[in-house]
């Protein structure tokens, strides 16, 4: 992650990584996530869904910082956010945004 | 929720489906999905961001009840799984004052669109604003009657084409912020689908509110409304908000009119105490009890 200046917490806070869940054959290729995801995880795919819509895929998984964003904008349900395991279990205080 | 039946499952199979259930999936009534609204339908997004207002407001959704009416919004109370209604063109807010006075331990919602609530409901909102019936409002505004085919709603701006203006529409539209502030309500807010985060913590607001709550969205409305009108799909409507949208919270409400492809000013517009109806009424029951000694 760029930051413009080095935060003087950096040290004490990790930013958190989050894993994105689609549900594909709900998708009715919106493109709302796509166009609205702060750190360009999500794009569109190639490939058709059961309705033969084009639902995204996650582009950039390592990028994800939890936001959620793509999960409010999903008129169909369809996608949604977790916090990756590994972090899950972490001791060190997380800044996580608002939900 | 009901575990779908087999045929549903043979049906609707979902092998893309990654591990975990949706984390609104239990205010939802999945069983019912994929709902009827179009792509790019604003419609969704007021779903999801009341689903996580009420997530967020930690209220008991068992003393809840949600009232509907006729449209595209009028489905709403048919997908989210509290005790629904779904009613009568334009009467939501009629059968919303009979069940909160009948029962008023139960807080009622209203969710439905501009035509069934500013056209035929007209009177029953002014009448229910000016009583101070507890309940929250949810107006969804996507400025045409979307589910009959695209015709004139009261909120379509001046000189927008519908299929019954093929020349443009002649009527000035309905300034909703502007009637329910007139007629009393003690919470009026306006906000886009766009604004999610800023929605959902406006019902959020809205729920712990005792009066007569109105929450204004505007919403893209990608089949009729841009269709008609040359403007693109939902999505370039939503950049078209993402541009045009000024957020002035405390505006006088007379400054909120919307016209074609003009700027929308959002925000939290009222925010007042007034005695609720059911306050007056047990008060003013109680003294006329007192006084013919009867209490």
């Amino acid at each position: 992650m760029k930051f413009w200046r080095k935060p003087l917490d950096l040290d004490k806070i990790t930013v958190p990584h989050g894993e994105v869940h689609i549900f594909k054959d709900r998708c009715k290729g919106c493109a709302f996530c796509v166009e609205y995801c702060p750190k360009d995880v999500l794009d569109m795919s190639e490939e058709f869904n059961i309705k033969g819509y084009h639902p995204p895929y996650v582009k950039n998984p390592d990028d994800c910082l939890e936001c959620h964003l793509c999960e409010m904008l999903c008129p169909e349900f369809a996608i949604f956010v977790t916090l990756k395991e590994e972090e899950k279990s972490a001791k060190v205080p997380i800044n996580k945004g608002e939900k | 929720m009901e575990e779908p039946t087999k045929a549903i499952k043979e049906i609707h199979p979902d092998p893309s489906a990654t591990s975990g259930v949706h984390p609104m999936e239990n205010l939802l009534r999945m069983e019912r999905m994929p709902h009827i609204w179009c792509p790019t339908c604003g419609i969704g997004l007021a779903v999801t961001a009341f689903t996580a207002a009420l997530t967020k407001a930690n209220i008991d959704t068992n003393k809840m009840s949600i009232v509907s009416g006729i449209g595209c919004t009028g489905r709403v109370a048919g997908y989210v799984k509290l005790d629904s209604f779904h009613t009568t063109h334009g009467r939501p807010i009629a059968f919303g004052t009979g069940i909160r006075v009948a029962n008023p331990g139960i807080k009622v919602v209203v969710f439905s669109g501009d035509g069934d609530l500013i056209a035929i409901g007209g009177n029953h909102f002014i009448h229910a604003a000016r009583r101070n019936i507890d309940m929250l409002v949810i107006c969804v505004n996507n400025f045409i009657y979307a589910m009959t085919g695209g015709q004139v709603a009261p909120t379509t701006p001046l000189a927008a084409y519908a299929t019954t203006s093929p020349y443009g529409c002649v009527e000035p539209p309905f300034n909703i912020p502007y009637i329910a502030d007139s007629a009393g309500a003690v919470y009026v807010a306006r906000w886009t689908t766009l604004h999610v985060r800023r929605l959902t913590n406006s019902i959020t607001e809205a729920l712990q509110k005792t009066g007569f709550s109105v929450v204004e969205v505007i919403s893209p409305c990608g089949m009729y409304y841009s269709r008609i009108n040359r403007l693109g799909d939902g999505l370039d409507m939503m950049r078209f908000y993402h541009d045009n949208v000024e957020i002035r919270n405390g505006e006088d409400t007379k400054n909120l009119d919307i016209g074609f492809q003009t700027k929308i000013i959002c925000g939290k517009f009222v925010d007042r105490e007034r005695p609720s109806y059911m306050e007056r009424y047990n008060q003013w029951l109680s003294e006329v009890k007192g006084a013919r000694g009867e209490g």
